[in-house]
């Protein structure tokens, strides 16, 4: 009976997986050279069940996250996609009552081991949020390197070219050289949320985390969002939750389909959006619901 | 037949705006008027206060000009005043009061807001409801019989011996009636304002700026520091403010705890006298006018440093967002 449940889907991996009954694999679309055959698994994901006291949140959700690459989660609201998102750096764990049972492991190592610190996790899995959150008492060049200064950086040549470095990659380095000494909270919501961006790569995690980080943008703020992520993907694993079916087509390699806290379809997003498996992925994908 | 139809028509025709009751300008201009004869209650009084305060000193300004603020003996008998170890011993009061119960106050805060699991969190603040809710002469009598002696045989010969050779821990004792008893229990009459005021500014501290630290890998403490306190400082400043004000004021326990002697002493074990302990400890024995008016004199200064020391406070909240710079 477990053998015919579509929830659990995983895209090829080198490992052999340990639940092959619920594994479905899929064959690798030489359409996307994005997702070689050979890519590692950055993110190991086995039936994660998520609960919130009472509510079952994500239920029995397997899947792998390819490294460097781009990873949509889609889903109507409430479809645990934010949720499931979380648990990879264990920010689930901030809300009271959140209970979490699986195994995620990040480059082989089990986040969940209970000998493993929360907050170390967090330094290799750094988060962008769906509204732009720089401290507003710091500069942006503070806030840049706040997370190198919290893990105890003080060597200020080098924090000088992280920072830069960081700024680079997020795009942003040009429009703001000359004013990192003017508090992170004047620049402008797009270019905030690219701050907000440097801010996480600076601590070089090993994956980047994004929750909706365009729904509060305007088309050409997103836009550069967008350009950025398919930048940042030759160094970082990005695993992106939005709302917006397009975004995942522009942005994402690989796309994951969660409906009432199930994942439903995980897939080459090109295979997700042109030929889906299941009728209720092609149900949400053509508009009717969510 | 035409009755009929006049009482079919009546009401398709009446619109909801014809039923309706037609605007009453009277009952709006009660209302205003109302609104404005009580607010202007308050305006009269203070200006009431003021005016008797500033006609009963004007007797003794017009004796002893701005000596009175500067000159530091207060005797009755030879009908000489000076307010100066009262100014003093207001000021050291209320701003060492201050200095003990805010990192109390707003690690209190802290713990409630940030660290403290919901079934402790509700009688905790309960908790320190209560202790706003202590009449300063109940606080007063304890401190009497239990904070004094303690103070007497304890703490002070140990600050004696560990701190002694600094003048403000050195000197006898007087049965624990001094002005570090007073700055203790006015710590302990701000500590519960100045914690349900920075509790509130740290609820306002939003969620997203928690999470932007604890997604960067940061400890509690660290997301604390970083995000919630930084976040907060200049609400928790304005905590303060609420504090000092109250404790300028703060009369009846100060004036049992102080040991009432006018005189300016450097050592903290010492007797003083607050402005505010003056009044209420000499005003009955206040025989002739020139006495009454110089204890009025001692009560338009108190009005005065309050009134300073919150605009004071004003400006520099003021001058102290300019550096946050503009937002957005």
């Amino acid at each position: 009976m477990s053998s015919d449940n579509p929830a659990t889907v995983a895209v090829p991996t080198n490992r052999a997986p340990a639940v092959s009954s619920r594994v479905v694999n899929f064959p690798a679309s030489s359409a996307l050279p994005a997702v070689s055959p050979t890519d590692a698994v950055a993110i190991d994901a086995r039936e994660v069940n998520i609960f919130y006291g009472e509510k079952h949140a994500v239920i029995d959700a397997t899947l792998g996250i390819p490294a460097r690459s781009v990873t949509a989660i889609i889903g109507p609201s409430g479809c645990g996609k934010s949720t499931f998102l979380r648990c990879l750096n264990r920010m689930h764990e901030l809300t009271p009552g959140a209970r979490m049972t699986g195994s995620i492991r990040l480059n082989g190592e089990n986040l969940y081991d209970p000998k493993v610190d929360p907050t170390v996790v967090r330094r290799r899995v750094g988060m962008v949020f769906q509204k732009s959150n720089p401290f507003p008492t710091m500069t942006i060049g503070e806030n840049v390197t706040v997370g190198l200064r919290l893990n105890g950086v003080r060597d200020k040549a080098f924090l000088r070219e992280r920072l830069e470095d960081a700024l680079r990659k997020a795009a942003l380095w040009d429009e703001v050289k000359s004013d990192l000494a003017k508090p992170g909270i004047s620049l402008s919501g797009g270019q905030q949320q690219r701050l907000c961006i440097a801010r996480a790569i600076a601590v070089q995690p090993e994956v980047l985390l994004m929750d909706e980080p365009t729904s509060a943008l305007d088309p050409i703020a997103t836009a550069k969002v967008e350009e950025l992520m398919n930048e940042l993907k030759r160094n970082f694993t990005i695993v992106i939750v939005t709302h917006s079916m397009q975004q995942a087509t522009r942005v994402a390699d690989q796309t994951a389909f969660f409906y009432l806290g199930k994942l439903v379809e995980f897939a080459p997003t090109r295979e997700l959006f042109n030929n889906p498996r299941e009728k209720q992925t092609e149900a949400y994908i053509t508009g009717r619901f969510g | 037949m035409p009755t009929a139809t006049t009482t079919m028509e009546a009401p398709t025709t009446a619109t909801a705006a014809q039923r309706m009751r037609p605007v009453s300008r009277a009952s709006e201009f009660a209302f205003r008027g109302l609104c404005l004869a009580m607010a202007s209650v308050v305006l009269v009084l203070v200006l009431i206060v003021g005016y008797q305060l500033w006609r009963g000193a004007g007797h003794t300004f017009h004796r002893f000009g701005l000596s009175f603020l500067t000159k530091s003996d207060w005797d009755p008998n030879a009908n000489s005043f000076g307010a100066l170890p009262f100014i003093y011993g207001t000021l050291v009061t209320s701003l060492l009061g201050l200095l003990i119960a805010t990192p109390l106050a707003v690690a209190t805060a802290v713990f409630l807001t940030e660290l403290a699991p919901n079934w402790l969190r509700q009688p905790l603040i309960f908790l320190i409801e209560m202790l706003a809710a202590i009449p300063s002469v109940i606080l007063g009598l304890w401190a009497i019989f239990v904070l004094l002696p303690v103070l007497n045989e304890h703490v002070f010969p140990f600050l004696q011996k560990t701190v002694g050779f600094l003048p403000i821990f050195s000197g006898t004792s007087f049965g624990g009636y001094s002005v570090l008893a007073a700055s203790l229990i006015i710590a302990v009459m701000v500590l519960p304002i100045i914690t349900s005021v920075s509790r509130e500014i740290l609820r306002s501290v939003p969620d997203l700026q928690r999470e932007a630290a604890y997604g960067l890998g940061a400890t509690r403490w660290e997301v604390t520091r970083i995000a919630v306190l930084s976040y907060a400082k200049k609400g928790i400043f304005g905590a303060m403010i609420l504090g000092l004000g109250r404790a300028l004021g703060e009369t009846m326990a100060v004036t049992m705890v102080i040991g009432n002697a006018n005189e300016i002493k450097s050592s903290l074990f010492a007797p003083g006298n607050t402005l505010a302990s003056v009044i209420a400890s000499q005003f009955n024995e206040a025989a002739d006018d020139s006495y009454r008016d110089a204890l009025i004199a001692v009560g338009l200064v108190l009005f005065g440093i309050t009134l300073i020391v919150n605009l004071c406070a004003r400006l520099l909240l003021k001058f102290g967002t300019a550096d946050a710079g503009a937002v957005h």
